[in-house]
């Protein structure tokens, strides 16, 4: 088990469009000013964006982890429901439920999941109608 | 090709981010769905990210993205919070009356091509 050097925890509530974006600029923020290399700090505020947006737009709320390592950083999104009932059809690009308001704030290319995956390392979904947790890697090399 | 010759190719109006009117821009990218701008992460800080959408989550996208340079076309008037937002994230948010596809032909005839997959093409 790799030692956890800190780790940050944020609050996401559904449907709050206004501040929509807050925590991966927050996430984003603390990488950088501890030096993570700005590559890294990209992939990890692009995974962490989605995540925080399908949050807001799919579920009933829930919470987003950071944690840094020394080797890697890890993203944990986890919401309360309703669930995704086609774990393999949502992970397809293009494929969307977004809703109409979710649309126009610019939402709903069906490419949340699927940039997700293509910026992490390790990529790990599961869903139920209790929640859907998503725990990312990204390694810092 | 500078901001300022962006301003002045596609008749822009400046909201914010002065400061960047001589950054040399040599890409672009076009879309108003945020998911498909994220999908090219090797945009970087010499792009120009044309879209419609008026609301902040365009320059949340920009941020993560580290994009410094946001056109928004089709005569759309930038909300004020999107604009404090641009403001706040020192990015230079113009906004013209041509619709994006004109404005993408506009920059693409003056030799800024397109970002695919960490390439211009």
């Amino acid at each position: 088990m790799e030692e956890l050097i800190k780790r940050y925890e944020y609050e996401i509530i559904a449907n709050d469009f206004d501040i929509a974006g807050s925590t991966s600029s927050s996430i984003k923020r603390n990488l950088k000013s501890i030096g993570v290399d700005p590559s890294i700090v990209r992939k990890v505020a692009i995974v962490s964006y989605e995540a925080e947006i399908n949050i807001i737009i799919h579920s009933k709320g829930g919470k987003m982890c950071l944690e840094i390592y020394k080797d890697k950083l890890t993203i944990r999104a986890h919401d309360n429901g309703p669930g995704i009932s086609n774990i393999d059809l949502a992970m397809s690009e293009g494929f969307s439920t977004a809703t109409n308001e979710a649309r126009e704030f610019g939402f709903g290319a069906g490419m949340g999941l699927p940039n997700m995956k293509k910026y992490s390392d390790n990529f790990n979904i599961t869903s139920s109608s209790e929640g859907t947790n998503i725990d990312i890697d990204i390694y810092m090399d | 090709m500078k901001v300022s010759e962006i301003k002045d190719l596609l008749s822009a109006e400046i909201h914010s981010g002065d400061h960047l009117m001589s950054k040399e821009i040599i890409g672009a990218y076009a879309s108003d769905l945020m998911s498909d701008v994220l999908a090219s992460i090797y945009l970087d800080d010499k792009a120009v990210l044309v879209s419609g959408l008026n609301n902040t989550q365009l320059i949340r996208t920009a941020e993560m993205l580290d994009l410094s340079v946001i056109v928004m076309v089709r005569g759309k008037k930038p909300h004020p919070e999107v604009i404090e937002m641009a403001r706040e994230n020192g990015m230079a948010l113009l906004t013209t009356n041509l619709n994006m596809y004109n404005s993408c032909g506009l920059l693409y005839s003056k030799g800024v091509k397109g970002f695919s997959n960490g390439r211009i093409d």
